[in-house]
């Protein structure tokens, strides 16, 4: 474990490599396996003959006289206006972090700053929130929108994700709060500024490594939600995954499956830059509950 | 900060959650109680020579109006919880007396939907969140000691499976796994029976769900372990190695009790997540073999005629699930608060 420990036997170090070396594959081949395989055709992606055509995309040669195409991007993006779905989810993945993080940083703030009972139990009120399964909110949501005319609306959707984020985001912003001292914004009450005025002038400044971190897991829920998006949006205002959803129904008989695969792939690349860029901060989120137990 | 500052703080937060958390689920609870309506029927008594006969017809107009009264329905009590759908108390004790065996009698709960759904959900839970648990500390162990570039770049591809958007990474391993995939097709290489299909088969079905569960949640653990780990006190270890401990005791004695509340952590919120398992059974259409609660609030309102009330039974089925799942920790919670006196 430590450097200065006795040095590992043969085995036990190849064991770990091996290991490490699976879990690698595990991790990685699939993503890596259909980015390739969304540039062939369905005979060379789906090649049950021999699976190296998967990888030099013989059938894709002979229809197109190269190994690789775009037509499934050109088909999901342009044919299938692909495009429309990717707006809308940059759209509501934008809003939604937005009012999370304005309407959470807020409340974490008062939670970790307030020592009375109640705050207890709207901390646990939000763990039973956030436990919540959002597809069983979902038919609470259809009477009332049908009778105010907003079902399928993108504004409604991005509040609908907003409230249902409160929960989680409002546990991780708490315990962020929590780690700044206290005694930073009482001094500044000292000195005679009001609560907010302590909070604008002396936490905003501090507080942009967690509402960042916090936004992230913020953006990836909206980002990655498919029961509210499905149910709650129309037709056109569909983002991605619900898009994606239904092109598994209409792809499947038409013969267009690479339009489903080139889709996937091109809603993996955006999670995939976030993770290249903000690696640390996803990792300081994901143990910023278990440190604090 | 007092109370009044405090309310202004919490309140737009509050707001959010009170009007589309805790009022849905007070509609979701009323809307259970409440069945459609049915069609107004107009009845006629028509006469010709050869008798009497009476003759209904739909009233078109006074149903809409019926409708537009009352939106949420007619009120049922618990009918809908003892339904077919549901709860099914009749078929369950009819079951219960003409069962041949225990196990005969499990199986015939299979064919009722929501026992159906319950267990593939609860057989979900049991087994993935330990395994999840598991291999997320052995690769947390295995990959804390490798040198420290190539830490990085595992943590990198780790986050990939447990970041991406369910339903794609469950599609992503569904096409993989089809019998023209590359793992679909090696397998079959494997066992030589080129008819082999995951898609199939029950067993099958519900294994490459468990699979896609743990490659999904393992990252997760790893982790939260993988940071537990950069905190093991160091002094306990070496005098643990100069006591003679194994490397496999040391693991055992030093590093799993220093990872114990993490491990509960992951624990609760993998409870939470697998409990709603849902987006991977839309991935791999394996609603035939396996469906889950959400899967089964899904399919009622995803129909054509949305079946709202059936759907918000069963969500008021699974929230009590959840509240029964959570009161393990909300007790400790708790008593952790409240000191005995």
């Amino acid at each position: 474990m430590t450097s200065n420990q006795i040095k590992r036997p043969l085995g036990l170090q190849l064991l770990i490599y091996g290991f490490v070396l699976l879990w690698f594959i595990l991790a990685a081949f699939p993503f890596f396996w259909t980015m390739w395989g969304s540039f062939k055709v369905e005979l060379d992606f789906f090649s049950k003959g021999d699976w190296t055509h998967a990888i030099s995309g013989v059938r894709t040669q002979a229809v197109y006289g190269e190994s690789f195409t775009g037509a499934g991007y050109e088909g999901a993006w342009i044919q299938e206006e692909f495009w429309r779905a990717f707006n809308n989810t940059a759209i509501v993945c934008f809003f939604t972090v937005l009012t999370s993080l304005t309407i959470a940083t807020l409340g974490g703030y008062a939670l970790s700053r307030s020592g009375f009972r109640y705050s207890f139990w709207l901390l646990i009120i939000a763990l039973v929130f956030r436990a919540l399964p959002p597809i069983t909110l979902v038919s609470g949501y259809l009477l009332p929108f049908y009778e105010w005319n907003v079902w399928g609306l993108l504004p409604t959707t991005i509040i609908v994700l907003v409230a249902i984020n409160q929960p989680f985001t409002l546990w991780m912003l708490h315990s962020f709060f929590q780690t700044i001292p206290k005694e930073l914004d009482e001094s500044a009450k000292v000195d005679g500024c009001t609560q907010f005025q302590a909070f604008k002038h002396v936490i905003i400044p501090v507080m942009w490594p967690g509402v960042i971190t916090a936004g992230l897991f913020s953006f990836l829920l909206a980002y990655n939600d498919f029961a509210v998006t499905a149910v709650l949006l129309n037709q056109d205002n569909q983002t991605m995954v619900p898009k994606i959803a239904s092109f598994m129904g209409t792809t499947q008989t038409e013969g267009n499956v690479m339009f489903a695969v080139a889709a996937v792939v091109s809603a993996i690349i955006p999670l995939f830059l976030l993770v290249l860029f903000f690696q640390r901060q996803l990792v300081s989120g994901l143990t910023a509950g278990a440190v604090k137990g | 900060m007092n109370h009044k500052t405090f309310f202004w703080f919490f309140f737009p937060t509050a707001l959010a959650m009170i009007l589309f958390i805790a009022l849905p689920l007070t509609s979701i609870v009323s809307q259970s109680f409440h069945a459609p309506h049915e069609e107004v029927l107009l009845v006629a008594e028509i006469c010709d020579p050869f008798g009497c006969e009476t003759e209904s017809t739909i009233d078109h107009q006074a149903t809409e109006q019926l409708k537009q009264d009352k939106p949420l329905g007619r009120w049922v009590g618990f009918e809908i919880y003892a339904d077919r759908q549901h709860l099914a108390f009749k078929e369950v004790a009819q079951f219960w007396q003409s069962r041949p065996s225990f196990t005969g009698f499990i199986s015939s709960l299979n064919n009722l939907p929501f026992y159906r759904a319950m267990g593939f959900t609860l057989t979900y839970v049991i087994v993935v969140t330990p395994l999840v648990i598991l291999f997320g500390l052995i690769i947390a162990l295995a990959v804390n000691s490798l040198h420290r570039h190539l830490k990085g770049l595992m943590v990198f591809f780790s986050l990939l499976p447990m970041i991406v958007t369910p339903l794609v990474g469950s599609l992503i391993l569904f096409w993989m796994i089809d019998a023209r995939g590359i793992i679909g097709s090696g397998l079959q290489e494997i066992f030589s029976d080129p008819n082999l299909s995951l898609k199939a088969s029950t067993g099958l079905t519900w294994i490459t769900l468990i699979v896609y569960g743990v490659w999904h949640s393992a990252p997760f653990a790893f982790i939260v372990f993988y940071a537990g780990l950069q905190t093991v006190p160091k002094e306990t270890l070496e005098s643990a190695m100069i006591d003679g401990a194994t490397r496999f005791q040391q693991v055992i004695h030093v590093v799993v009790p220093h990872l114990a509340p993490l491990v509960a952590f992951v624990a609760l919120i993998q409870l939470m997540d697998n409990f709603r398992v849902f987006e991977p059974i839309v991935g791999f259409s394996a609603e035939a073999h396996a469906t889950s609660l959400s899967w089964i609030i899904w399919n009622d309102i995803g129909q054509e005629i949305r079946l709202l009330s059936s759907a918000a039974t069963t969500s008021v089925l699974t929230i009590i699930g959840v509240v029964i799942l959570l009161t393990p920790v909300l007790i400790r919670t708790w008593r952790e608060f409240n000191p005995e006196k």
